[in-house]
């Protein structure tokens, strides 16, 4: 029986987030119909909208559902800085997600823009005072500062309000990667919007909903140039038709989020509290990257180096005993690239490339963990030994 | 598992014979190319996923370990020294050396296999006291013998060669295709995996700058300019635009390339007929022979497809600082190991044309392996003035 430890990649779908999704999907007719059962189709779609809406602060029309958080992002980033031309430059942390770096980079190459990459600290967090100084620098040539609310391999929490305050005195619109942090983190985007946010990106696999939805929810006083032009669907930001069954599988998994995350973090942060310390018993050397204080980072992310190690090596001996876990690596080709996150909080390339992230969530349970600590003493003793075969030695 | 048809059915051999298998390909570059081209066989995403498709219908586990930066260091940049030094280096050879049957065997035996287990078409033998033979392939014409001729007795004993005993690669293919591997009839690929497009010449001109030198002939006398001596093969005779015809009025052919002058030395065909191969930096595969210092028989094969030759061979002493790797006071320079400066000195039968500094000698008894060595220095079969 295969252990899953890999919530963050994405988590098992809600077993009435399926039974909903198939449903729907024997549903005739296209949203946008004139007919009645385009008009019903529509129905169960904006139902969908509203409950997704609930579950982030957020009026329904101010949800544009996406392909997924890829997209939402891409839409997030290159629809502000679009429509906030001839402003070029962009502030963004190091060590995001890779649908947000690439995607910055695309604007460098190929639009213009002026990319400034914002330090990390070394729990992941960024500084706050050289936000403000970059803002300061000159305030007027901001296209959009853009973020993760929760880093996704190490789950460190950012300072998003703050940012967004910042940003507000100013005018410029703040874009929130919220994908990691999504079920995990309460979010008000109302508050947020009111405090100087503009958008937000979330994803609905990594909260028990399907893959290949996601939403950006967009304030109605922000304005993005579409990435995808046709039929005018979403607010004319988002055109193609909609996919109804994925929304109401999503709305599904959104309102079984409920109103207080409290009580579900509280067992899951207490079973990685439980898994760090099995770790770190069994081997004394590892290092637990992100905020060590709980209250600052994701209650289901545990992040480790283990020095000498390959966080491949220890990858591949967990799946032969069972286990899923990740290096929190891009896996283009399937070549695992040293931790960028733990390169951008200033780590040096041999605890990069130890890394492992172990991530819980709903589905988690005492004997995941269990089976974890048992099967980590002897990976880890059998990847020491082959360390860091494939690097050359002495550098 | 290379993406190719032969890892696949190596690969599905191996979990019929009853072993737990487990699926490795090795990413050797950081920016691999996106899909394959020209006579490329591997190295691409597209050959990646190729190889986890086999996987995935032989019903094995499949990971991609990076070996991109030691690849880099060991065969990519070897490659390009070897050449800028004037020698002819073989960088499949420096692949098994240094990566498939070193950096990949020592991690996956420290992570708890037996053995590398891998498409090559060869044969390993246990003889009566369990040591382990290297042989060539049942089927003499895709005999990969030569290349895997750097293997050690250690690394023989946790390799395995599943298609040595295969009788031709048509049957290879044959049960690719039954197997339902849909590389079944994807092109072999041949020339060097890093070089996309084939261009070995335009590949290596990029990376070492040319410099102009002289071409001499073998009395050292200057009959021209090249524009750059690493350009040049032993053996070639296009593209060496000396005005002045020989005196005898026969075609001249490379016969050496001095990387040190920055000098190319010309003449006759004859003088490429090479009666004496050596070079310090030998090793045997499988069990060393007792008296290897006494002249002994055996086949020589110098190029991955040519053929093998009667030749005696015999180890001699070298007088210290006389070559560079076994440099003064016996000290391997490559090694750092000390040991008494010796060369395996090979002597063919017939002279052999179409050997430069660099290639490796493959030494044979009959279809075993022996050994094998850089070759550092030849000797002409005749004189100058011949």
């Amino acid at each position: 029986m295969a252990v899953y430890l890999d919530h963050a990649a994405t988590t098992p779908m809600l077993p009435e987030a399926i039974s909903a999704y198939v449903s729907a999907m024997a549903v005739v007719g296209n949203p946008a119909s004139v007919h009645s059962q385009g008009q019903n189709a529509k129905r169960l779609l904006e139902e969908a909208r509203e409950q997704v809406a609930l579950s982030l602060g957020s009026d329904p029309i101010e949800i544009v559902f996406t392909g997924g958080g890829t997209e939402a992002i891409n839409l997030g980033i290159k629809g502000l800085y679009w429509a906030r031309r001839p402003r070029t430059r962009i502030l963004v942390p190091g060590g995001e997600h890779h649908a947000t770096m690439d995607t910055v980079e695309w604007l460098e190459q190929y639009e213009g823009a002026v990319v400034e990459w914002l330090p990390l600290d070394s729990v992941g967090r960024i500084d706050l005072a050289a936000v403000e100084r970059s803002i300061a620098a000159n305030p007027h040539d901001i296209a959009l500062i853009t973020l993760l609310s929760a880093n996704n391999e190490v789950g460190t929490l950012q300072p998003v309000a703050e940012v967004a305050a910042l940003a507000a005195a100013h005018g410029i619109p703040v874009h929130v990667d919220a994908v990691a942090a999504y079920g995990h983190v309460p979010i008000d985007f109302r508050a947020l919007n009111d405090g100087g946010a503009s958008a937000v990106s979330v994803s609905a696999h990594k909260i028990g909903g399907p893959v290949g939805i996601g939403a950006l929810v967009l304030s109605r006083r922000a304005s993005v140039v579409p990435l995808l032009h046709g039929g005018g669907q979403q607010r004319q930001v988002r055109s193609g038709t909609q996919d109804v069954a994925a929304a109401v599988a999503f709305a599904v998994a959104a309102t079984a989020l409920g109103d207080d995350l409290s009580g579900e973090n509280a067992r899951v942060a207490a079973l990685r509290d439980r898994l760090v310390a099995g770790v770190r018993a069994a081997v004394p050397a590892v290092i637990v990257n992100g905020d060590p204080d709980a209250g600052g980072r994701l209650p289901g992310t545990a992040h480790f180096s283990f020095p000498g190690c390959e966080g491949d090596s220890l990858l591949f001996l967990l799946d032969v005993a069972g286990i899923s876990v990740s290096t929190g690596s891009a896996c283009q080709a399937g070549v695992p690239e040293p931790s960028h996150v733990l390169r951008a909080m200033g780590r040096s390339e041999v605890e990069a490339r130890g890394a492992l992230r172990i991530t819980l969530g709903r589905t988690s349970t005492e004997a995941d963990v269990d089976a974890l600590l048992a099967a980590v003493p002897a990976a880890h003793a059998r990847a020491a030994r082959a360390g860091l075969a494939d690097r050359v030695p002495g550098r | 598992m290379s993406g190719g048809v032969d890892s696949a059915v190596a690969a599905a051999r191996m979990v019929e014979a009853g072993h737990e298998v487990v699926g490795v390909h090795l990413a050797l570059s950081r920016m691999p190319g996106t899909l394959r081209t020209g006579s490329r066989g591997c190295c691409t995403v597209e050959d990646s996923m190729d190889a986890q498709r086999a996987a995935n219908i032989i019903g094995i586990p499949y990971y991609v370990w990076d070996f991109s930066e030691r690849f880099k260091l060991d065969v990519v940049d070897d490659f390009i020294n070897e050449y800028a030094a004037g020698r002819t280096p073989n960088p499949c050879m420096r692949c098994n050396e240094r990566i498939k049957f070193a950096a990949l065997l020592e991690k996956a035996l420290d992570l708890g296999f037996d053995a590398v287990a891998t498409g090559h078409y060869a044969t390993i033998r246990t003889d009566a006291d369990g040591n382990r033979e290297l042989h060539r392939a049942s089927a003499w014409a895709k005999d990969q013998s030569y290349v895997l001729g750097v293997l050690t007795q250690d690394q023989l004993a946790h390799s395995m060669f599943p298609l040595g005993a295969t009788p031709s690669k048509a049957e290879v293919r044959a049960e690719a295709a039954k197997r339902g591997f849909s590389v079944a009839t994807k092109p072999d690929s041949y020339d060097i995996c890093f070089i996309p497009d084939g261009d070995t010449r335009g590949w290596l001109a990029e990376r070492v700058p040319p410099a102009t030198g002289d071409i001499l002939d073998r009395e050292g006398n200057t009959l021209g300019r090249h524009e750059g001596a690493a350009a040049f093969t032993v053996g070639q005779r296009k593209g060496l635009q000396i005005g002045t015809p020989a005196a005898d009025g026969k075609p001249r052919f490379v016969l050496e390339v001095r990387p040190i002058t920055n000098t190319v030395v010309v003449g006759p065909k004859e003088a490429l007929a090479i009666g004496e191969i050596a070079g310090s930096k030998f090793t045997w595969c499988g069990v060393a022979p007792a008296h290897p210092e006494t002249a002994f028989d055996c086949t020589v094969q110098i190029r991955a497809h040519a053929d093998p030759v009667p030749a005696v061979a015999q180890v001699v002493p070298v007088a210290p600082g006389e070559n560079g790797e076994n440099g003064e006071n016996g000290v391997n320079g490559a090694t750092g190991e000390t040991r008494p400066a010796t060369e395996l000195v090979i002597t063919p039968a017939e002279p052999l044309t179409g050997v430069a500094p660099g290639q490796t000698a493959v030494v044979y008894l009959g279809t075993r392996v022996l050994g094998q060595c850089t070759i550092d220095r030849t000797v002409s079969a005749v004189g100058v003035n011949a």
